[in-house]
């Protein structure tokens, strides 16, 4: 069988789900949208894995599928086409799997709402523009792809659009990510003026030609490629949330929990990786933006981890562990282990899905309650929420057993060892490889400590949800959508509130992810790091032959792998105490205030300062091109003083016609008078 | 040329002069019926004479003074029309003013009479006599109402003002006749050659500004606004159109015929008149509370674009002139029927502030007027844009003339607001009270002006495009 109606049917099937369900979904009903949208990805998702097995065993071949032509300008050419290699099929089966497990839990979780049809478009909608971006064989729809999951993503943060702060968290999320866009947009240009093309297959052989090309501005020489590669970052700096351009985010948790899982864990915040992986070609040949990429991304690991640190929401911890974890990818690729950061991004997808969709069960059992203050013993509730939730966590704090040749684990074990091992491995060429190594294990105790506190505050200890019989209105205040869910509430009633197991349909995903979130690492790490790399990516991601970074982790020294370990069992041990032996201590701690758990709680001043400084200082320039330049001087002198002059001019010939006639005689003559010098010179010329 | 031929040229004037005596013999023994009989008897002359003129043999007539060509016959038919609408208005209206005198169709009839002559003016002679003959029946029409204070000062106003510009012009012929030797408008033309020598610039500058005074251009203007107010409705409706025509196409003769040689000279002179019109009547109106003052000032700016035509001095600026004062004067004429058609406790409403909320009140007229509003304003597709286009396209054509363009299109800017101003009021402010009941006459002649301009002007204009350029040709400018 041809491959080309298979993987039309997997990249479109989404967007005739969306467009049924977006535009009839009234008329069809709930059910029907749900069914269709759903069963769709399932069998995008089932198509996916066929076509990412091929790879995996190795007998299916990179191939590009046009489809229409886009955009043809001169030496400008762009065509919608379907790239399928190694890297994109990775990209497919997360993308679908995790968006048709979302799919299917959003029957529980959305239950009560009721514009379901519109959250399920939504949902297909994104799952159709990540699969463009990810199957793009040019800028051009990687550009489309890049934007269409950015609206996406606005449209569903904003879900709730009555509620004022998921409206303004939409915005925040487009607005910091037209940030990034612009530097891609930049990037693009700069790629074309320098190649003449914008098709991946034409332009990565000429990459290597131009390594020395260079670009002059402010009376100096910059590499050309490293320009690029920054300008392109910026790009994946937005839409990845990296330090600087974070502030979205965590903002973004006003969505329903399934999009953050979907969109804000596991797919799109992934794409500025995934973009990073696919230029590796480029980014091989610009070390200046390789050294950026990696101290942006090592540095968004330690910030995020910090800032997690002292979060009370339980989404938004999740959140900051998401941008953490996004750092490493960064600086994993930064480092040159492209297929680690791809590795990670892989593995992360199932236990950062998972972490969510348990945040979305406890928030769904827990009626709508996000602070894990007034959480605490829901454990023996929310029995399965609580045992998945704790494989997620295990997955994501990397706990293994790191004996080389026999390496035990879940799966962020695998990927986060392999990532600081090639930290390690690249320290030898570059500092910025040992600093992306120690930063990356100081992140990881964090990560341990934020972790298991979520567990702790939200599982164990003693219920504070019983003490504070407001609970329900204050979640329902937080949530002003919820009007559905009142009956819902009501249904428990407000006196003998219960936290309650979710429904199947939300368990049946978690028991999916939970499976991908202890078996991922070991079953595919052959594959993406290990012995069998080469075969499985087939040239996909591009190393430079002095890159050797995977092939050194073999023969680095053994503390190398056990520190990770040391440190994020310690961070564990630190949150038994802290939450477990002696409950209470943090919460005094926290209630002291002092400055660092005031710098951390409010995340290090960053909206703060870029308000003071974007915010205002734009509200400043518009006012000042708005009442100095556009009131006063244009409408000034322009359309308001022309207006004057004329009505000015009007009123005194108003007073010249007096009505006497021996004033317009007048008038008659001194026209004759003038006309005849104006004639007697015009003549005379 | 033998009399006979002469006399057959001659013949739509001859039977209009017949027809405005035989009309005052049949008024005067009519008695109750005379005001119907010789309205309907004046406008049976008109259209026969329009006819006439449009079948008529072309050529000259008394040894060149009399001139048939396709410039007269194309205004001819204009002036009749305009001249037949502007009694079949004014005849059912002086009859509700009580005051229903037959000599309005006569004196109708004899303006008319007089702008014919105008257009087939060949000599200096006749073309005072044509301009004098127009003149003086259009000055008793202005104070036809002898009781009103307002018209019969307007009368009095016009014609000492018409005195005036009657002798500026007088003047220049003299002057012209003294250098040229001739009065002969062809003679001219052979005389002066190259330079023209300062009599001959003296005696043209008082030739043009006698005939500005009959187009009501800047500045002599000053006239315009006290008697369009203080005129009957319908004289005004008659003052604001056919003399136009008339009066333009005399110019554009003049000119084009007499001083062939000097285009460039003239032209400048004639686009100083131009744009000190279109700044003057775009001004001018902006303060203006009174709808028939305003539409003087709404005038004098449509005049100079249409000077503006005539300054392009080729063939190219006339066809645009002429079909600007064919359209213009279908949309004034449309105005003034609707400001005919509305009144309000038998008062007629010619403020501004009165025409507030009129779409809910009278929702045709308020159409009407909207769209004839628009059109003046030059808003395309309407036939007020298709004016100005021609008008511009020619101007921007002739080297030199850009800069006038140019800004004449700014002043069309400025008038635009109280054309806007109008409809604003009509349609967003607050209605005073009840109007009466239009008249059917007003209205069937407002919604028709209406109608043509949009969007019957479209064929028209297919028509009219054609029929212009060969009246251009006539006047024989390159």
């Amino acid at each position: 069988m041809s491959v080309e109606p298979l993987l039309l049917t997997l990249v479109f099937g989404p967007l005739v789900g969306a467009t049924l369900a977006g535009l009839f979904g009234r008329r069809l009903g709930d059910l029907v949208s749900m069914s269709v949208t759903t069963g769709l990805l399932f069998l995008s998702c089932g198509l996916a894995w066929d076509v990412f097995c091929g790879f995996w065993a190795g007998h299916s071949h990179p191939v590009t599928v046009e489809i229409l032509p886009f955009i043809n300008v001169g030496d400008f050419h762009s065509a919608w086409s379907i790239r399928l290699d190694t890297l994109s099929a990775v990209m497919l089966i997360v993308v679908t799997t995790v968006s048709a497990l979302v799919h299917l839990y959003s029957w529980g979780y959305m239950a009560d709402d009721p514009s379901k049809p519109r959250f399920f478009a939504y949902l297909s909608l994104f799952t159709f523009a990540m699969l463009m971006l990810v199957t793009a064989a040019d800028f051009m729809q990687l550009f489309f792809g890049w934007e269409g999951v950015g609206l996406a993503s606005y449209l569903l943060i904003g879900f709730w659009f009555k509620k004022d702060s998921a409206s303004s968290a939409a915005i925040k999320a487009f607005v910091v990510n037209r940030v990034g866009d612009f530097g891609f947009a930049l990037g693009i240009m700069t790629v074309f003026w320098m190649f003449h093309t914008i098709r991946f297959a034409e332009l990565f052989p000429l990459i290597a030609a131009k390594q020395n090309a260079t670009w002059s501005f402010i009376g100096q020489d910059w590499s050309a490629l490293d320009l690029a590669g920054f300008l392109l970052f910026i790009g994946a700096m937005g839409k990845s949330a990296q330090f600087f351009l974070h502030t979205w985010l965590p903002d973004a948790m006003e969505g329903p929990t399934p999009v953050s899982a979907l969109i804000h864990a596991a797919t799109m915040v992934t794409a500025g990786v995934y973009m990073v992986c696919l230029l590796s070609p480029l980014y091989e040949h610009a070390p200046v933006a390789r050294s950026i990429i990696t101290v942006i991304g090592a540095i968004t690991a330690l910030f995020a981890a910090t800032v997690g640190l002292a979060q009370n929401d339980i989404k938004r911890v999740i959140a900051y562990s998401t941008c953490s974890q996004l750092g490493y990818m960064f600086f994993a690729a930064g480092v040159g282990a492209y297929q680690a950061a791809m590795f990670h991004l892989f593995t992360h997808a199932f236990f950062k899905a998972l972490l969510f969709l348990g945040a979305g069960s406890v928030i769904h059992g827990m009626h709508h309650e996000q602070d894990m203050r007034k959480m605490g013993a829901v454990g023996k509730f929310l029995p399965i929420t609580y045992a998945v939730m704790v494989i997620g966590t295990i997955a994501i704090t990397g706990l293994g057993i790191p004996i080389k040749g026999m390496e035990i684990g879940f799966a962020g074990f695998f990927s986060k060892d392999t990532i600081l091992g090639a930290a390690y491995a690249a320290g030898e060429h570059s500092p910025y490889g040992y600093f992306a190594f120690c930063i990356g294990v100081f992140a990881a105790g964090l990560t341990a400590y934020y972790s298991w506190r979520l567990i702790f505050m939200t599982f164990n200890g003693t219920a504070k949800w019983g003490e504070h019989a407001d609970h329900g209105h204050d979640a329902h205040a937080h949530d002003d959508h919820a009007h559905a869910h009142d009956d819902h509430g009501h249904d428990h009633g407000h006196g003998a509130f219960k936290p309650h197991e979710s429904p199947v349909v939300m368990l049946i995903p978690l028991f999916v992810l939970a499976a991908g979130a202890i078996a991922a690492g070991f079953v595919f790490a052959p594959s993406f790091v290990g012995e069998h790399r080469e075969a499985f990516w087939q040239g996909a991601i591009f190393t430079a032959k002095s890159n050797e970074v995977l092939e050194k982790i073999e023969s680095l020294p053994s503390w190398v792998g056990y520190l990770p370990l040391i440190v994020s069992v310690l961070g564990a041990v630190v949150a038994i105490y802290f939450y477990l032996l002696r409950e209470g201590l943090a919460k005094r701690i926290a209630d002291n205030d002092g400055p660092l758990h005031r710098f951390l709680y409010n995340k290090w001043y960053f909206d703060e300062l870029y308000q003071a400084v974007f915010v205002n200082g734009a509200k400043a320039l518009g006012d000042l091109f708005w009442k100095g330049g556009d009131q006063k001087i244009i409408d000034g002198l322009g359309p308001n003083g022309f207006a004057w002059l004329a009505g000015f001019a009007g009123r005194q010939l108003g007073r010249i016609q007096s009505g006497l006639v021996y004033h317009y005689a007048f008038v008659m003559l001194l026209g004759v008078a003038g006309l005849l010098s104006y004639a007697l010179w015009a003549f005379a010329h | 040329m033998g009399l006979d031929s002469a006399l057959t040229i001659a013949q739509p004037e001859l039977l209009l002069a017949a027809a405005a005596l035989g009309l005052l013999v049949v008024g005067a023994y009519s008695g109750r019926l005379a005001m119907t009989l010789v309205s309907w008897g004046a406008m049976l002359a008109l259209g026969a004479a329009a006819v006439l003129a449009a079948n008529g043999p072309l050529g000259q007539a008394f040894k060149g003074a009399f001139v048939s060509d396709g410039a007269s016959v194309f205004a001819k038919v204009i002036i009749y029309a305009a001249s037949g609408v502007a009694i079949f208005l004014g005849e059912r209206w002086l009859v509700r003013a009580g005051n229903a005198k037959f000599e309005y169709p006569v004196l109708v009839l004899l303006a008319a009479l007089g702008m014919g002559m105008m257009v087939s003016a060949g000599d200096l002679i006749s073309l005072y006599i044509g301009i004098e003959l127009q003149s003086l029946a259009l000055y008793v029409l202005c104070a036809f109402q002898r009781d009103d204070a307002r018209a019969s000062e307007a009368g009095l106003k016009y014609f000492v003002l018409g005195a005036l510009s009657s002798g500026l012009l007088l003047y220049g012929a003299s002057l012209i006749y003294g250098f040229a030797g001739s009065t002969r408008f062809a003679d001219i033309a052979g005389a002066v050659h190259g330079p023209a020598s300062m009599g001959i610039v003296f005696g043209l500058v008082f030739l043009i500004c006698g005939l500005a005074f009959k187009v009501s251009a800047a500045p002599f203007h000053m006239w315009t606004p006290d008697v369009y107010e203080g005129a009957p409705t319908p004289v005004t409706a008659l003052l604001s159109a056919a003399p136009k025509v008339a009066a333009m196409v005399l110019f554009a003769r003049v000119l084009a015929q007499a001083f062939p040689h000097d285009v460039p000279q003239w032209s400048q002179v004639v686009t100083a008149i131009a744009l000190i019109s279109v700044t003057v009547g775009a001004l001018g109106g902006l303060v203006q509370k009174n709808l028939k003052r305003l539409l003087a000032y709404s005038s004098i700016a449509n005049i100079g674009y249409a000077l503006l035509g005539l300054a392009s001095g080729s063939e190219a600026g006339l066809q645009a002139m002429l079909m600007f004062m064919v359209l213009y004067v279908i949309d004034v004429t449309g105005f003034f029927a609707c400001l005919l058609a509305l009144s309000r406790g038998g008062k007629p409403m010619e403020t501004l502030p009165s025409l507030a909320g009129l779409v809910r009140l009278r929702p045709g007229l308020a159409i009407a007027i909207t769209i004839l509003s628009l059109s003046v304003l030059g808003l395309p597709p309407l036939s007020g844009f298709w004016a100005k286009f021609y008008v511009f396209k020619a101007a921007v054509s002739t080297p030199g003339m850009e800069p006038a363009a140019v800004y004449g299109l700014v002043m069309s800017v400025a008038a635009a607001f109280y054309y806007l101003r109008i409809i604003k009021t009509m349609w967003f402010d607050a209605p005073e009270g009840e109007t009466d009941a239009p008249p059917l006459d007003a209205r069937l002649v407002a919604l028709g002006c209406a109608a043509f301009s949009f969007p019957l002007v479209i064929p028209a204009l297919a028509v009219l495009d054609p029929l212009a350029l060969a009246a251009a040709k006539a006047f024989g400018l390159a």
